[in-house]
Formats: structure tokens, C-alpha cells, sequence
């Protein structure tokens, strides 16, 4: 039985039934986004796993060649090598909408355009694997911030699921079920009041016609 | 226009500086939540992050996690992978699917 009490009243009955329709569509709705979010992610998540195994690998490529310029250069040297960065990279987001969660998606901007120009330093007093290491960094900069957005995205997304989740959970065994019990309640307490009127009615017919006629309308009583 | 920034230990983020992302040397907790705290709120898109450093700040970043930007990216560093990006993967599947049905046992 349900714990709130409701006015056993049609109007009541009305306003109940029409709260179930909406919620039956509500809950139909969310159960919808709920499962193209669902299929959305899985492949987004798809996505970032492998991104990120593959930028993982890379940067750590990269550092290992990191470290070995660094074993093979004077800390100075280094220093100064990179010091001042002739590339500025700035980034613009939009936002793209998968299923009402806004999702960013990034535009990198460069300063140099050419892949040559990001050494910031002359190759004449650096190790090789100085350069090779700045390479293969610039080399995966894409990909890393393809990275942060996708994650980003499956983070927003597992975030919005989750919510639609606890919604289409509350709808399908709380308030759904609730609303049923409470109309169900209303209508047999509705029914219940109207055969209990009948049968008043029945039975004052029954004294009215004895005091007039001294009649008994059922002969066996 | 947004800006990439990068923090984690010197040896680890120095490489970034010349690809035009600004780096953030720090090691410390306390400084490193500060600086974090810093980017997330001025004009940083997405924030690189050292998987040594991503470990100790993890409630820091956990409250970004919602936010539309920044991002917050565990990247690995000198000392090696720790596989901790892909657990916070994982713990996105978890989150919205209820448990993990991609990974597997490998990333525990």
C-alpha cells in the first residue's frame, strides 16, 4: 500500500491519471536517451582507449629520448635550448551536442605553421636525441588533444548517463508503481462508495414503501 | 582563445615547453593544487597532467570532472606509466554503465 495518503476524491483520480500518462511518456523518453547515450559512449569510450594507449606509448618514446639528452647535455645547454619556444599554441572550443550533453571539441592554432620551425634552439651544441624527442612530442600533439577532448567528452557523458539512469530508475520502480497504487486505491474506494450509496438508497425505498402501504416489497421478509 | 597547460615534475613536462604549451614545474601538493586551482579558473582548456602528480591531487581533479572545461588529462611522465589514465577511463564506464565491460581485470 502506498505510505502517502491520497483524497479518495475524481478529481484527485483525474489529476493522478493524467501525472501517469506523463510519466509513462517521460519515462519512455529518458529510457530512449538513456540507450543512444549509452551506444554513443561505448563507441566514444571505444575511442579513447585506444588514443590513449597509443599516446601513452608515445610519450614515453618521447621522454626515454628526454632523458638520454639530458644525460648527454650540460643542464645549461638544455636550459637555454629551451628556454624561449618560437611555438605558441592556442586552442578554440566549440561545443558539439550529442544527445542535450555539450561536448567540447578543440581547433588548435599555431604560431609556426611549418614543423620545422618548432626547434627553438641551433642543432650545433644539442644531442640528436634532443631534436628526436621534440619530434616525436610534436608529433603526438594532435593526438593528445584529440585525446583531452574525447575524454573529456566520455567523462561528460558517463557523468549525464548516470543521471538519466537514477531518473529512468525512479520513474520505472517508484513513481510509476506509486501512482498505480495510489489510482487503484482511489478507484475502488470511488467503487466501493457508490455501492455502499445503492444499497442506502435500496434500503430507504424499502422503509418509505413500508410506512405507506404497509407493504413488504420482498414477501418472504 | 584557450590555452593548453602542462604540470608535473620538471623532467617530465619540459619537452611540452617547446611545442608551445605552458609548462608548470611543480612537485608539491600544496603548491600543485594551487597552481591547478589557478588554471582551471583562468582561460585553460585542457590541462596535462603527470600521472605521479594526477595520484595526489586525484579529489582536486575529481571536481572538474563534471565541469565542461578544463580538461584534466593524466599523462605519464619520466618515472613510467602507471596505467592510471586508463583506470580513470575505466572508472567512467563504471560510472555510467554500472560496471566495467571493456577492460577487464587488466588495469586493477
Amino acid at each position: 500500500m502506498s505510505t502517502t495518503q491520497v483524497n479518495p476524491t475524481r478529481m484527485e483520480l483525474t489529476r493522478l491519471k493524467r501525472k501517469l500518462t506523463t510519466a509513462l511518456r517521460g519515462h519512455k523518453l529518458l529510457k530512449d536517451k538513456r540507450d543512444e547515450l549509452m551506444r554513443q559512449f561505448l563507441d566514444l569510450v571505444r575511442i579513447n582507449k585506444t588514443l590513449r594507449e597509443e599516446v601513452e606509448a608515445a610519450i614515453k618514446a618521447a621522454n626515454q629520448n628526454f632523458v638520454l639528452a639530458r644525460a648527454g647535455m650540460l643542464d645549461e645547454v638544455l636550459n637555454v635550448a629551451l628556454l624561449a619556444p618560437t611555438q605558441r599554441i592556442s586552442l578554440e572550443a566549440s561545443y558539439q551536442n550529442i544527445m542535450s550533453v555539450d561536448v567540447p571539441k578543440f581547433d588548435i592554432h599555431t604560431r609556426v605553421a611549418d614543423a620545422q620551425g618548432i626547434y627553438s634552439y641551433g642543432f650545433a651544441f644539442t644531442s640528436s636525441d634532443l631534436d628526436d624527442s621534440v619530434g616525436a612530442l610534436a608529433a603526438v600533439l594532435p593526438e593528445l588533444l584529440r585525446l583531452a577532448e574525447v575524454e573529456k567528452s566520455c567523462q561528460l557523458m558517463a557523468a549525464e548517463i548516470e543521471k538519466t539512469r537514477r531518473r529512468v530508475n525512479a520513474l520505472e520502480h517508484v513513481m510509476i508503481p506509486r501512482m498505480q497504487e495510489q489510482i487503484k486505491y482511489i478507484t475502488m474506494k470511488l467503487d466501493e462508495n457508490e455501492r455502499s450509496t445503492q444499497i442506502r438508497l435500496m434500503k430507504v425505498k424499502d422503509m418509505m414503501l413500508e410506512e405507506a402501504h404497509h407493504y413488504k416489497e420482498r414477501q418472504g421478509a | 582563445m584557450y590555452k593548453v597547460g602542462v604540470m608535473g615534475d620538471r623532467d617530465s613536462i619540459y619537452g611540452f615547453a617547446v611545442l608551445g604549451l605552458d609548462t608548470y614545474p611543480v612537485t608539491d601538493r600544496e603548491k600543485a593544487s594551487e597552481t591547478l586551482r589557478q588554471l582551471a579558473e583562468s582561460d585553460y582548456a585542457v590541462v596535462y597532467i603527470t600521472e605521479a602528480l594526477a595520484a595526489e591531487l586525484e579529489g582536486e581533479i575529481d571536481r572538474y570532472r563534471a565541469a565542461q572545461l578544463p580538461a584534466i588529462i593524466p599523462i605519464p611522465g619520466v618515472m613510467g606509466n602507471t596505467g592510471m589514465g586508463l583506470r580513470n577511463v575505466k572508472k567512467s564506464v563504471e560510472q555510467a554503465v554500472g560496471s566495467d565491460i571493456i577492460f577487464g581485470s587488466e588495469y586493477e
